[in-house]
């Protein structure tokens, strides 16, 4: 059985179902480390019952979507070698030492600490307990600067030579690291993966102001969602934008297809494209909705430099435009969404309503997903943009592809597919069930119990009552 | 000699497997053993061990594979499509066995289901690696840096043997370290299952050395040649005298001395491999020099690594120490 499908159509669907699936947890696991971070920190600051009862409410959720992180993470460190076996050959000298990194300093790192984070309160004593969690939470930033430099090194490859077996090799491990859309890239996503923490707190809590409106826990949440809010979206929407102009000089064919832009314009004057139908095969844009000259000012900030269209690349180097363009769009609507909810929640905080306003709370909690939304979005257009290339203008993806059996691709694809549906599926289903919980009902404070030295064993606890025991108590 | 970079990386490569091995192999042993460990309780006590260390254990098997990446770029090029099945298998393995620390206790009605995950999820991860094993001491057809053979190549008798050595070894780890980390009636029963096992353990890993050497001619040499003919001599010698170790650690109720004695076996027919190996990375033709990376790749990884590697090894150690101690079922790590 062929499936009448290319091994190489089906190695693209594989990895693209499972990074996809891979990136929705860390996404969440890099913000919520930081966020527990600061909940200990305030709690061991402030000594508010209110934080403890919210690191551990959050604690229990990050243990779940980690797990599945570290899980789905692994795939993906042997995706490289079983699917992309070419390209790892060519690009392992030069991303290999990379994400050597990557397992050296980050990895182990969280992994290492993780244990004492979730469980060792009462055995190392609340310092190093909070060290522990500042570590986990280093861990996850690490592992976002190094991967992000492999995957931005594939976009805007420099510091590389090629040998004589064809492979690319490092000459210069700065230029390498530090390659020209990498600070973008990290600055951009680190930005988004607090956004998509704070978006979905800020969901849990407005849930629970809607049901409970006295919640100390919930309005505690939602007020500290609804100031990242506030603060970060506009951070983000620069950064986007300054990432938007790093990949004009650098991919000025994504470019071109998120924008939608078949014609080229030698004078500018470009106009932004809202909506349209993008058409690949006719290299124009149907039924579009344009806005003259803000595409200029938006892509060049002037309106006289020449801008270059899809039509006038070779037709074998155009990504296809159709998804990048979608993609790209509700990204950035995500965007202004989250703007809005933070300024709105601004305007109910000047005015006293913050945990009152119940339109306020009713729009926080359908946001709760919008991180994750544009999270993947923004990855399909970056990756998508980067067709038909692996390696930006070095190595096309058809010539990357290991010599497999369409057969044994399909089935593997297969089997991704229906373990993570229904691994992650039911592991979704766990973690919106402790969250549909609130805070009081997962924690009990009350429970505080005497504490036992250091190795020997902690208060009991049962599933149902996780343990919370502290040497202060 | 020591200073040729990429034997030194195949050194290191080679500590990250035998330290995956070593570690996680008493979590997929657990996995193993958990049809008989008794009851209920006893099984969620025996995940609970492992639950603090577990992601740790793990990662020494992301730093093989991507270490592997880094530095021997060809060889990972080479021997992951020619194991796909095998590696497709270990990771789903891995999948179910990983989610289920958390799963079984979000969960009562799926309970049974995420424990028979972990359970069946570590043999899978267990019977891949052994058999991933055997497939690579066969050799791979390699042409034009690129696997050349077939999709099954690597399912043959000799690594179902080694699957099922592996896999025994692994059972046995499991048993040695619930006899270290549980007492009352968990630990009696750990101990009586680590009898046969170390019995099995033993005579398997007898019967694939004797197999190793048949299945390829270059194994005799490399065995009986000069100066490996010192190491085959004694090595058995010294198996032995960890196999009394663990005979006795088990008898005297001495479970350091047993858990480390199984260690100690594993870690002599590890060598044992590498003898066999030396100077291939992937037998039967592919050498660690021609495999290995630029020395530039080899260089700025290892700069880290000699700093990091005694770094990550003494934090684990720690996180071990944080979590000494006989556990005890109220302790409840999840
Ligand atoms: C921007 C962030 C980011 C991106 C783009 C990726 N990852 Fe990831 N990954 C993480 C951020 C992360 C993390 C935050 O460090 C995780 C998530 C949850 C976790 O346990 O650690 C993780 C876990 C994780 C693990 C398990 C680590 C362990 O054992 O603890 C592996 C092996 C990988 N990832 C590998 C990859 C590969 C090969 C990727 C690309 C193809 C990739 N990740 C994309
Ligand atoms: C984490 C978020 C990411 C997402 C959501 C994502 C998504 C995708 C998608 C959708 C494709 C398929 C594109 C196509 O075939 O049209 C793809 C391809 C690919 N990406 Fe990514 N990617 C991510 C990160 C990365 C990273 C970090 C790397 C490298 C370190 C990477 C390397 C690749 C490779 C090697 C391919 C395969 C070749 C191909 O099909 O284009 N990706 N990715
Ligand atoms: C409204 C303002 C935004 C603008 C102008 C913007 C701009 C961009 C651009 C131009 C890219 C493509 C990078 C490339 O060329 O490869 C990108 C990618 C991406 N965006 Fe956005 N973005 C915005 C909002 C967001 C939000 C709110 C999130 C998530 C919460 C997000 C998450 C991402 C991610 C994860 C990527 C892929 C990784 C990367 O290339 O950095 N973006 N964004």
């Amino acid at each position: 059985m062929d499936f009448g499908i290319s091994a190489l159509a089906l190695a693209r669907a594989q990895f693209g179902f499972t990074i996809s699936a891979h990136i929705i947890f860390p996404a969440f696991t890099i913000g919520l480390a930081s966020y527990l971070m600061v909940l200990n920190a305030l709690w061991l600051w402030r000594r508010e019952p209110v934080y403890l009862r919210l690191f551990d409410y959050w604690k229990t959720i990050f243990a779940v979507v980690f797990g599945m992180g570290v899980v789905s993470g692994i795939v993906m460190s042997y995706q490289f070698g079983t699917n992309w076996a070419v390209f790892s050959d060519k690009a392992g000298p030069v991303i290999g030492p990379l994400m050597g990194y990557e397992v050296l300093s980050a990895f182990f790192l969280e992994a290492g600490f993780l244990g004492i984070m979730l469980f060792g309160r009462e055995r190392v004593g609340p310092g190093l307990h909070m060290a522990a969690t500042a570590i986990v939470a280093l861990g996850t930033l690490f592992s976002a600067f190094w991967i992000l430099s492999v995957n931005s090194w594939m976009q805007t490859p420099a510091g590389y030579g090629i040998n004589a077996a064809g492979q690319y090799i490092p000459l210069d491990w700065w230029a390498i690291i530090f390659n020209p859309s990498f600070p973008y890239r990290l600055v951009h996503m680190v930005l988004a993966a607090y956004l998509t923490t704070a978006f979905v707190v800020g969901a849990v809590g407005a849930w629970h102001l809607l049901r409970t409106p006295q919640s100390e826990g919930a309005k505690v949440m939602f007020s500290m969602a609804m100031w990242m809010a506030l603060i970060v979206t506009p951070i983000q929407i620069v950064a986007g934008d300054a990432h938007g102009l790093n990949t004009l000089e650098h991919q000025p064919a994504k470019i071109a297809a998120m924008e939608g832009h078949y014609e080229s314009y030698p004078n500018g004057r470009v106009p932004l494209t809202l909506f349209g139908l993008p058409d690949d095969k006719n290299g124009r844009v149907n039924y579009a909705v344009e806005i003259p000259l803000l595409g200029s000012l938006i892509l060049t900030h002037n309106l006289t430099t020449p801008l270059k269209g899809l039509n006038d690349f070779p037709a074998e180097d155009r990504p296809p435009a159709a998804v990048i363009f979608w993609t790209f769009r509700i990204m950035v609507a995500m965007g202004f969404a989250m703007l809005g909810v933070g300024l709105w929640s601004a305007f109910a905080r000047w005015k006293g309503w913050l945990y009152e306003a119940k339109w306020l709370h009713r729009a926080a909690f359908v946001m709760g997903p919008s991180g994750f939304l544009a999270v993947l979005c923004g990855w399909i257009t970056t990756e998508v943009g980067r067709q038909p290339y692996t390696i930006y203008g070095l190595l096309r993806t058809a010539d990357s592809v290991s010599p497999l059996q369409a057969a044994s691709v399909g089935t593997s694809l297969v089997a991704f597919v229906i373990v993570y549906f229904f691994v992650f599926g039911s592991g979704t289903f766990y973690v919106l069930r402790l969250m549909g919980k609130r805070p009081k009902d997962a924690v009990q404070v009350e429970e505080i119990g005497p504490t036992r030295s250091a190795g020997t064993t902690p208060v009991a606890s049962t599933p149902k009552r996780p343990a919370l025991v502290h040497k202060e108590s | 000699m020591i200073t040729d970079l990429a034997t030194i990386w195949a050194a290191l490569i080679a500590f990250a497997v035998l330290a995956y091995v070593c570690l996680d192999g008493f979590d997929l042993g657990i996995g193993i053993l958990f049809p008989f460990l008794g009851t209920r309780a006893d099984r969620h006590l025996a995940m609970n061990t492992i639950a603090p260390v577990w992601d740790g254990n793990e990662t020494w098997l992301v730093l093989g594979g991507g270490g592997l990446f880094a530095v021997f770029p060809l060889a990972y090029a080479v021997v992951m499509p020619a194991l796909y099945p095998l590696i497709i298998m270990m990771l789903l393995g891995l999948i179910f066995r990983g989610v289920a620390f958390e799963f079984v206790h979000r969960t009562r009605r799926m309970q049974a289901f995420w424990e028979w995950g972990f359970a069946i999820g570590s043999m899978l991860a267990a019977l891949a690696q052994g058999l991933a094993l055997g497939g690579l001491v066969q050799g791979i057809t390699v042409a034009n840096r690129s696997f050349a053979g077939g999709t099954w190549d690597w399912l043959t008798p000799f690594s179902v043997l080694t699957a099922v050595a592996l896999m025994t070894g692994y059972a046995l780890l499991g048993a040695t370290w619930l006899n270290l980390r549980t007492e009352g009636m968990p630990q009696l029963n750990a101990r009586a299952i680590a009898r046969p096992l170390a019995v099995g353990f033993v005579a398997l890993i007898g019967a694939v050395s004797l197999a190793t050497v048949f299945v390829r001619p270059e194994y005799m040499d490399r065995w009986f040649g000069w100066p490996a003919i010192l190491y085959s001599l004694t090595v058995p010698l010294l198996v032995l005298a960890a196999a009394w170790a663990l005979w006795t650690g088990l008898r005297d109720d001495l479970a350091g001395r047993a858990f480390l004695a199984t260690l100690a076996i594993f870690a002599l027919s590890f060598a044992g491999l590498g003898i066999s190996f030396f100077p291939n990375i992937v037998p039967p033709g592919l050498t660690i020099a021609e495999a290995a990376a630029p020395d530039t790749s080899l260089k700025f990884l290892l700069v880290g690594a000699s700093v990091l590697i005694p770094l990550i090894l003494s934090y684990t150690a720690y996180s071990y120490w944080v979590f000494r101690g006989k556990v005890r079922p109220e302790d409840g790590y999840h």
